[in-house]
């Protein structure tokens, strides 16, 4: 397409043609009004003077006879100006006035035409035309008088040039401006095409260029670029679980190899042929759950978890999970606390579940107390009040905190941030089992639902606080579960 | 392992052909009459006209998808229990196949233990009325109405969902239940715990059903699950 194409091709310049032809018709109308309306009153004052000057005439006529008007006629046809006059007798000969020919059976009929003229004095050869009123007198004389009306074609043609020129200028102005403006968003709207074909060559850094008038262009290019930013951020994230895909994945598949590969090399027994086989199922389903636990991040972070949204309590979760990890922590020396009031939330339960599961499993894991880490005696170690993992539901605000506290180690304030990370699992932690996933799975889901996950100081102890909103609708979620309430107790 | 008294019939409707040859070999080996699909139109065709007691469906086929081939069934009027396969593990695409008409669901990948438990359970579903007020299994006795259980003349005290968890053993007894089975239907959780939990709770249990008894009822069966019956393997 060329460019001019292109430029008539713009909304703006469309537009612009569309109000160029509203205003040459409002400006065409406007004349036209302007010129009949002067016509109309140019023939209303012709006619008013005429009719006076023929009652004066005929008044004449009745009180100084033929010759008073002969006289009066002859010496008001001599004065300059556009007056015509003839008087003729009853044989229609004329006798006085200046009109040298009219056109033929003007003075047959009486009253008022429109006719062509030709004056006695006239030099030229041009006909003109003239609006005539022709009356009888008493003997039968005809008194002709009119007005010529080159004044009123005139006045017409003035009109219609400066009808001309207002269009021609409409046209120009209008045509101008419209190629200014289309050129000016055509200019802008190809700056906003170059950055997107950058960015689809794959620039994702790329930006597009906001204005300072703050006009819809800009609105919609600041939009664009807060989408940009959500994609790109989408796309790190896609690339950095990639990397940790291609890094720690291949840790785990690498040992399965080699231990396939040690036990083909070597002739063994029947016995340690399947141990290397159990090893090797173990191994493998070590790696369908990271793998799981992965694409369970990726997809809370990119939000798509957000459908199987409802509303429960917070505390029942908690509840829940205790019930189902009790004994998994008192095999472990340990012990777990609830501590709830009744929390609504709307949110992904399942995934929430989760995301406590994961946080306790850790408490088990890492949350004893010890004696390395912290100045704490054999007694203290042992007391059951150090044994404790407390999980908490409660309402604060318009949030909703999850929050699971133990007594262990902790983990120190430079590294909570990177422990949330994936993969990461901390120094202390190397020796027991796990995906080192669990605290980004947490983190995953509280920011699917628009919260976070926190990591504080127990003193000692680590407190990890799921921090949720409780979101939209749970106030129509209190108003359903009350009248449940008494059923319940009953 | 079981499907002794006539044998099983099932329908796989795969359209990777190595993994279904392999799924046919495995249930054959176990005692079941395996047929076979390609594709989702094929499948239809014959879960229509044979008589199955289980059918395994993957997800994706070619030609016709698997739900709905499950919906196309079930709209005939054709209960036979299916089972899912599936390589999206996701929670709310398992809602989705249930939601379909499945009966049950399984991630890919999967191990066969993990399928087979499931298809012994859906087939006994299928095939007899398990909704029996009282459970037994040997000398051990559950009853479902007055949550009483007993071994032998002793009576046991367990938790509310020790026996829950006691109660889909008993109701599954001679049948394989897997870790991830108990955790679906005793916990009503769908997600893969990082830990060995369900082993305590089992480890529980069987402190209090076989502690001091000379015949053990609740064996764990390396490699898939645990199973709750009467004599040794």
């Amino acid at each position: 397409m060329t460019a001019f194409g292109k430029l008539i091709r713009t909304t703006a310049f469309r537009l612009t043609l569309v109000y160029l032809f509203l205003f040459a018709l409002f400006a065409a109308s406007l004349l036209g009004y302007f010129a009949w309306n002067t016509r109309r009153l140019i023939t209303e004052q012709i006619t008013s003077t005429v009719t006076a000057e023929n009652a004066e005439i005929a008044d004449i006529f009745g009180r100084r006879g033929l010759r008073g008007l002969v006289f009066t006629i002859e010496n008001r046809a001599l004065r300059p100006g556009s007056n015509l006059y003839l008087v003729t007798t009853p044989t229609g000969q004329a006798i006085a006035g200046n009109v040298g020919s009219l056109a033929p059976g003007v003075m047959a009929a009486t009253g008022w035409s429109e006719t062509a003229y030709r004056r006695l004095d006239d030099q030229d050869k041009a006909d003109h035309r003239a609006l005539v009123f022709v009356s009888e007198l008493s003997g039968g004389f005809r008194l002709l008088i009119g007005r010529d009306l080159d004044e009123r074609k005139r006045l017409f043609g003035i009109v219609l040039k400066a009808a001309q020129w207002s269009l021609l200028v409409v046209v120009v102005l209008g045509l101008g401006g419209g190629v200014f403006v289309a050129r000016r968003v055509l200019r802008r709207i190809d700056a906003i095409t170059g950055t997107t074909q950058r960015i689809m060559a794959g620039d994702l850094s790329g930006r597009l260029p906001v204005g300072r008038s703050g006009d819809e262009l800009d609105r919609l290019a600041e939009n664009l670029n807060a989408m940009l930013e959500r994609i790109e951020t989408l796309m790190l994230g896609l690339k950095e679980v990639s990397d940790n895909i291609a890094h720690d994945l291949k840790t785990p598949l690498t040992r399965l190899r080699n231990r396939a590969e040690e036990a083909l090399a070597k002739s063994g027994s029947e016995a340690e042929y399947r141990h290397a086989l159990e090893r090797t199922i173990d191994e493998s389903d070590g790696l369908i759950r990271t793998f799981n636990a992965l694409l369970m991040i990726a997809r809370a972070e990119s939000g798509q978890a957000r459908g199987n949204m409802d509303n429960f309590d917070a505390a029942e979760v908690a509840h829940g999970i205790q019930e189902l990890y009790e004994p998994l922590a008192e095999q472990d020396g340990m012990t777990l606390r609830v501590k709830t009031a009744p929390t609504p939330l709307r949110g992904n339960r399942e995934l929430i579940s989760q995301a406590l599961a994961n946080l306790v499993e850790n408490a088990i894991k890492y949350g004893k107390p010890t004696p390395l880490g912290q100045p704490l005696s054999a007694d203290a170690v042992a007391a059951p009040e150090n044994r404790e993992i407390l999980i908490e539901a409660r309402r604060e605000g318009d949030q909703v905190l999850l929050s699971v506290t133990d007594r262990g180690p902790g983990i120190p304030e430079p590294d909570r941030k990177h422990a949330v990370e994936r993969f990461v699992r901390l120094e202390a932690s190397r020796t027991q089992p796990g995906s080192g996933l669990g605290l980004s799975l947490a983190s995953a889901v509280a920011t699917l639902h628009g919260g976070e996950l926190r990591l504080g100081d127990a003193h000692p102890g680590l407190t990890a606080t799921l921090a949720i909103p409780a979101g939209l609708g749970v106030s129509d979620a209190l108003a359903a579960q009350t009248p449940d309430v008494p059923q319940k107790i009953a | 392992m079981s499907a002794t008294d006539s044998k099983m019939r099932l329908l796989i409707i795969e359209d990777d052909r190595e993994s279904a040859d392999y799924l046919a070999k495995a249930f054959r080996e176990v005692g079941y009459v395996a047929d076979l699909a390609g594709d989702g139109e094929e499948g239809l065709v014959l879960a229509e006209s044979g008589d199955y007691d289980v059918l395994v469906v993957d997800r994706m086929l070619p030609k016709r998808d698997g739900l709905s081939l499950i919906g196309a069934l079930r709209e005939k009027g054709n209960r036979t229990p299916v089972l899912i396969l599936s390589a999206l593990g996701q929670v709310d695409d398992r809602i989705k196949g249930l939601r379909a008409g499945g009966d049950d669901y399984l991630p890919k990948p999967y191990s066969f233990a993990e399928l087979l438990a499931r298809v012994e359970v859906l087939s006994r579903r299928h095939g007899g009325p398990t909704e029996e007020t009282t459970y037994r299994v040997g000398d051990l006795e559950l009853d479902r109405l007055s949550h009483r259980v007993s071994r032998g003349k002793d009576e046991l005290t367990l938790q509310p969902r020790e026996f829950r968890l006691l109660e889909y053993l008993m109701k599954h007894a001679g049948q394989v239940v897997t870790r991830t089975m108990l955790l679906e239907n005793v916990w009503d959780y769908h997600f893969d715990p990082q830990t060995n939990v369900i082993d305590v709770h089992i480890s529980r249990l069987r402190s209090k059903i076989d502690k001091g008894f000379e015949r053990p009822l609740l064996h764990t069966i390396r490699g898939a699950g645990y199973m709750i019956r009467d004599g040794i393997r």
